[in-house]
């Protein structure tokens, strides 16, 4: 069947094609327009003509099926999607801006900058792998950022969606990718596990951060594959004043091995947000790749090339949450920090990915001007902190589990909210409210807490003898 | 319009009900019956007289090697199946196994089959276990969609332009676009014997107009289905089985 050639002011089911913004490799992009929708969209058409690459039908057809069944910020909105027995294509929102791309020519970025773009990427990847979706084709051209800040992850056709067929895998058994960017479990033919996005992310940062790709540009499989075995130069090997917490995270990013990688986007977003909380390895220190003894390890290391189990992306996501604890460092007497104490104790037991972030609030005065030393001339924060560490030592976590946090806020209930919401904390623990005289007239904090929070919340209290 | 397909009733009563009644709940318009209505359960009467109602109201019905081997008993079938059968033979009035008897090995309706097993060979009741046998199931045929039963576990087949087979297990409650520009084989669990270890009833649901299938489970009085299958004589092994849905 010959189709009539596409138009500027041509029209498919109601939108109107105005002009051709780009032509790429498996599809050409349409701006449209559509009665009634004041959204810039665009239509994306593949190349589906006979003798056209069969994974271009393909990949098409993935975003086809997830695409609009996606929503959030950090995507863009599905307005409509095609029959490929007519004509197929998908309308999606047109996100004004230009994608990281545009940043090639500055590269290297300074380091706050990059820490700031992994940051509110990590946290797109955390949104995306929560519906369910591995995007593995994470590179600066896929993602944009919305005038609000949020980063939009762009392009589903090489995604697996982990309660959808995925068309890709079965039809090629071979990886598809963006070669610089790959993962070498990708490379194996893996394609349900999130963290390889970590991976790609952690490509990026690099290459953001040194102005040089990781592993190179590499084309060829046997190229490509050489990541399974050869670790990447330290970035602090190509610039001096390479901070060492950034190394840390960009080259646990780069593990060969999924599980040395953070197990989550939402805590690779947290370490990014908290740099002078992360906790350095022998990592950070490298200043070689490592020796040829430990690669040839590596590469005839027939444990590595195994493939991995089958565990659906949300079994992953779940078993790695961010638990906050709001300590009320003044409670101590009462039992409930022992109570919380335990609590807390029970569910990293349970998910020894899980970490874990204990807070105290500072409560500032509305009116009165806060010092932050007392009258000894000591750091409150610092005391603040102290006390926070005092209280988790018993845990007897793994540094890399636990962060201290002082806010200060005048209300300490949204100063918590606000903290939960912006670091993708899972489950918030949180004292019931003491009964005293004084808590009764300040309200009550964890009632607030439980009612408002985008996540679980447990209001703990320590048992109380009945009354008769 | 949304059709709901039932495979594998297997004189289940209380499994049927609960999967009719989350159907109907659902907003199901028509029915598809996907063979197996008899063998291993304890209401066959009741069973096959709601089959013959939901037929004489507009439902398309096939037949299952079950349902045959009422009137033509098989060689093949295991020994529990076996007694099942004999028990069910006994039980089963003339009017319901001249239905049985009478039901078509397969069903076409507009761009979709309905079958009981692998269609190429309906008669020779070949289970779709893999994409070798569903590929030759799709080859038989030219409708967009087909239907079947019989290896009591879903599954969710696709064929492509490109003549690739892709296989996929699918996820309960989440429906999935069957694409325009592939053929596809839907495999049902039973309603009255999951054997994929989940011991809910399994059926599905699929939206005509949005082209998608959703995979459903309905939880059922396990424990009224296996005491009557204890009561009725019937080997214990068919009744215990339906807790752990193997």
């Amino acid at each position: 069947m010959v189709k009539p050639l596409l138009t500027a002011g041509s029209m498919i089911d109601g939108f109107r094609l105005e002009a051709a913004v780009h032509r790429g490799g498996m599809a050409t992009l349409w701006r449209v327009t559509r009665d009634g929708i004041d959204t810039p969209m665009l239509m994306k058409l593949p190349h589906i003509a006979e003798g056209a690459d069969p994974a271009a039908v393909v990949s098409f057809e993935m975003e086809q099926m997830i695409l609009p069944r996606l929503s959030g910020p950090h995507v863009p909105k599905c307005f409509g999607v095609g029959d490929f027995a007519v004509q197929p294509y998908v309308v999606m929102e047109q996100i004004p801006g230009q994608s990281l791309l545009s940043r090639l020519g500055d590269l290297p970025l300074p380091y706050a900058d990059v820490a700031d773009i992994g940051a509110r990427i990590a946290t797109a990847l955390d949104d995306l792998h929560r519906q369910h979706v591995v995007h593995l084709d994470i590179k600066p051209s896929n993602i944009v950022f919305r005038a609000t800040g949020e980063a939009v992850l762009l392009d589903y056709g090489l995604s697996h969606h982990a309660q959808l067929p995925d068309l890709m895998q079965e039809e090629f058994r071979v990886p598809f990718g963006t070669a610089p960017y790959m993962s070498p479990e990708q490379l194996r033919d893996i394609r349900n596990d999130p963290r390889s996005d970590l991976f790609a992310l952690g490509v990026l940062l690099y290459f953001f951060s040194t102005g040089q790709r990781p592993f190179g540009e590499s084309e060829s499989l046997r190229g490509m594959r050489r990541r399974l075995w050869r670790d990447p130069h330290p970035p602090r090997q190509l610039r001096k004043d390479y901070p060492l917490w950034l190394q840390e995270i960009v080259l646990k990013c780069l593990e060969i091995e999924p599980a040395w990688r953070y197990p989550t986007a939402a805590q690779l977003a947290f370490e990014l947000a908290h740099p002078d909380q992360v906790k350095l390895t022998q990592r950070a220190e490298r200043m070689k790749r490592d020796p040829w003894t430990v690669v040839l390890r590596r590469r005839f290391n027939t444990d590595l090339k195994k493939p991995r189990g089958k565990a659906p992306v949300s079994a992953q996501l779940h078993s790695a949450p961010i638990v906050a604890v709001a300590i009320d460092l003044d409670a101590e007497s009462s039992g409930v920090n022992e109570a919380l104490r335990l609590s807390a104790q029970r569910l990293l037991a349970m998910l020894p990915s899980a970490r874990l972030a204990c807070l105290n609030v500072r409560r500032l005065g509305r009116i009165a001007l806060d010092t932050t030393l007392d009258e000894q001339g000591h750091s409150k924060q610092i005391d603040r902190l102290v006390g926070l560490r005092h209280w988790a030592a018993p845990l007897k976590l793994d540094e890399q589990r636990l962060t201290v946090h002082v806010l200060e806020a005048v209300d300490p209930a949204t100063a918590i909210l606000d903290f939960a919401e912006n670091n993708r904390v899972d489950h918030i623990l949180i004292g019931a409210r003491q009964a005293s005289v004084m808590r009764k007239l300040l309200g009550s904090v964890s009632a607030k807490v439980a009612a408002e929070a985008t996540c679980s919340v447990t209001v703990v209290r320590p048992r109380r003898p009945s009354t008769p | 319009m949304l059709i709901a397909f039932f495979a594998d009733i297997h004189a289940n009563r209380q499994a049927f009900e609960a999967c009719l009644a989350q159907a109907r709940q659902r907003g199901a318009e028509r029915y598809v019956l996907l063979g197996d209505y008899v063998g291993y359960g304890a209401d066959p009467i009741w069973t096959t007289e709601t089959v013959m109602a939901l037929v004489a109201d507009g439902a398309k019905a096939v037949r299952g090697n079950h349902d045959q081997a009422i009137d033509t008993p098989s060689g093949s079938m295991n020994v529990e199946a076996q007694v099942a059968l004999e028990w069910t033979r006994g039980v089963l009035g003339a009017a319901e196994r001249q239905f049985l008897s009478a039901l078509p090995m397969t069903q076409r309706d507009g761009d979709r089959l309905y079958v009981h097993a692998e269609a190429s060979d309906p008669e020779k009741w070949i289970y779709v276990q893999s994409t070798v046998e569903a590929s030759r199931s799709l080859m038989a045929t030219d409708a967009q969609m087909s239907f079947c039963g019989h290896i009591h576990q879903p599954a969710l087949y696709s064929l492509s332009s490109a003549a690739k087979m892709t296989a996929f297990t699918p996820v309960t409650d989440v429906p999935i676009p069957l694409l325009p520009g592939r053929r596809w084989l839907a495999v049902l669990g039973a309603v009255g014997q999951p054997r994929d270890g989940n011991p809910a009833a399994a059926y599905a649901l699929l939206d005509t107009d949005k082209r998608e299938l959703t995979y459903c489970r309905a939880a059922y009085d396990v424990e009224a289905a296996a005491d009557r299958i204890r009561k009725a004589g019937l080997p214990v092994w068919l009744a215990e089985r339906l807790f752990r849905g193997t």
